[in-house]
């Protein structure tokens, strides 16, 4: 797993924009970050005397949390902007809000948004770092960079793996990450949902497409189970939980037939019952806390690497 | 570059390491509570190979663990190529044991200051000390070796390039000069 290759970038927008090189070198710097983690002293000295602002326009905690141990692990200092509490909701711009940041000699922001693209228009605007925590439907890069870093510990290797994504893809920025970054490893990618929630040209990205869980299961090594936000309006896609707990929820007889080994992933937070069952969730399958664990080894890599990357967008 | 002169072959470096083992021994009165710990890239090999001289000498096989200490650089924001970061693999409880720290040359001494800084961090040994295949002097911390396979006076202008076999295809020691 050895990997020369070095990183020039000052931000972390999308897997879109990187090449399987990168992709690389961030789950190999990931891999030696992990140590650090289960040591009697969990903090290393990389990013001493650096800020980290978490500037997040959307409710998260585990993405959020997540980003602070793994800036905080790295000795940088963290200063949470909770945007609905903020100066956003007197009207001012994100980057107007960005610019004040990098005035007060932050390093990195990393941003959350409900717009796709956020990240992006704010990185053109300032010279220190941005780093993607998830904009709109558009990319969510260190969660489906977690996802990849957990199948290739598990597995040994991405090439040649068939991974399936189920659940509302047409609104999952996790979905979108992970097909650009598991394809471009070499994986073969199957998208999974009711027809209603699979956006049209989704095939452009390299997965396929297919709406009975079942069949999709058949040839997998591993499932990706999306949340199903029922708190959004997804009325017209579908009529109810437990319908879709039916149809597309991953359950022990789901599992049974397929590959004995079949890895179970889960960005969380989990709707039991709903898109994936407690016996699943618990079971042998899943390695939904080793992603809670591996994510922070991957934001460490991620904080580490453009901190030292110069290259603008 | 040009080479200037070859300082170890194969045999010297192995003569080296043989008599530094001996001399760890001596000092430390046996093997008991022993640790090695190589720093990346050469250290660790030579920790390894350290281990197994002692092992001859004193049947007695000692942990031996590798460090990279890139997060611990007091360098980090000044060099402009992105270094790479490997793993630290310390597979054993550092407290109250006698750490000897390995590396290929001793130079400025602030490699070896990660190192001790980077080994704190997982617990608190009863003592390091340090062994180098090299020592070329140019000290810019109070750091020095317990353990030197050669002293070689150098000029600022060269540079002490150890291979070994395990990364070079070869083992040798040799004084480059910069053009």
């Amino acid at each position: 797993m050895k990997n020369m290759s070095s990183w020039t970038k000052k931000d972390l927008l999308g897997l879109y924009e990187l090449n399987k090189e990168e992709i690389e070198l961030i789950l190999d710097t990931a891999d030696s970050f992990k140590e650090i983690s289960t040591r009697e002293i969990k903090k290393v000295p990389a990013l001493r005397g650096k800020t980290v602002v978490n500037l997040f326009y959307e409710p998260s905690t585990r993405t959020r949390v997540s980003f602070e141990v793994a800036a905080k692990r790295l000795s940088a200092d963290v200063i949470n902007i909770a945007a609905q509490e903020s100066s956003v909701k007197k009207g001012e711009t994100i980057i107007d809000t960005g610019t004040n940041i990098q005035a007060l000699k932050a390093d990195i922001i990393v941003i959350r948004h409900d717009s796709s693209g956020a990240a992006a228009m704010l990185s053109r605007h300032v010279n220190i770092s941005v780093v993607n925590a998830g904009d709109g439907w558009h990319e969510h890069p260190t969660q489906a960079l977690l996802d990849i870093f957990t199948l290739r510990e598990k597995i040994g290797k991405i090439k040649g793996l068939h991974v399936v994504i189920v659940g509302d893809i047409s609104h999952s920025r996790v979905a979108r990450s992970n097909i650009w970054g598991l394809t471009k490893l070499g994986a073969k990618v199957t998208v999974c949902a009711p027809p209603m929630l699979i956006p049209e040209e989704i095939e452009k990205t390299g997965a396929q497409v297919c709406h009975d869980i079942d069949e999709a299961l058949k040839s997998a090594d591993a499932v990706n189970v999306l949340r199903m936000q029922f708190e959004r309006d997804l009325k017209g896609a579908f009529p109810n939980q437990h319908e879709y707990f039916k149809k597309f929820g991953i359950t022990k007889e789901r599992l049974e037939k397929v590959k004995k080994g079949i890895i179970v992933m889960h960005p969380g937070p989990l709707n039991r019952g709903i898109e994936i069952s407690s016996e699943v969730a618990d079971g042998a399958n899943s390695v939904i806390l080793e992603q809670v664990t591996n994510g922070i080894a991957v934001r460490m890599a991620v904080l580490f690497l453009v901190s030292q990357g110069k290259e603008k967008p | 570059m040009k080479e200037k002169a070859k300082i170890l072959d194969k045999v010297g470096i192995e003569r080296a390491l043989m008599r530094i083992a001996h001399e760890i021994i001596e000092s430390n009165k046996g093997t008991q509570d022993l640790c090695i710990v190589g720093i990346r890239t050469r250290g660790a090999f030579l920790a390894e190979r350290l281990a197994s001289c002692i092992e001859k000498i004193d049947n007695n096989k000692v942990p031996v663990g590798i460090l990279d200490i890139t997060l611990y650089r007091d360098d980090l924001s000044l060099i402009s190529e992105q270094p790479v970061v490997h793993k630290t693999q310390i597979g054993f409880d550092i407290s109250d044991k006698k750490i000897i720290l390995v590396d290929d040359v001793l130079y400025t001494g602030r490699t070896v200051r990660a190192a001790i800084d980077a080994l704190m961090d997982f617990g608190r040994p009863k003592e390091i000390q340090l062994a180098v295949l090299v020592d070329r002097g140019h000290r810019e911390l109070p750091i020095r070796a317990d353990f030197a396979g050669k002293n070689i006076p150098t000029s600022k202008n060269e540079i002490i390039e150890v291979r070994l076999q395990e990364e070079d295809k070869i083992d040798e020691v040799v004084i480059v000069e910069r053009d």
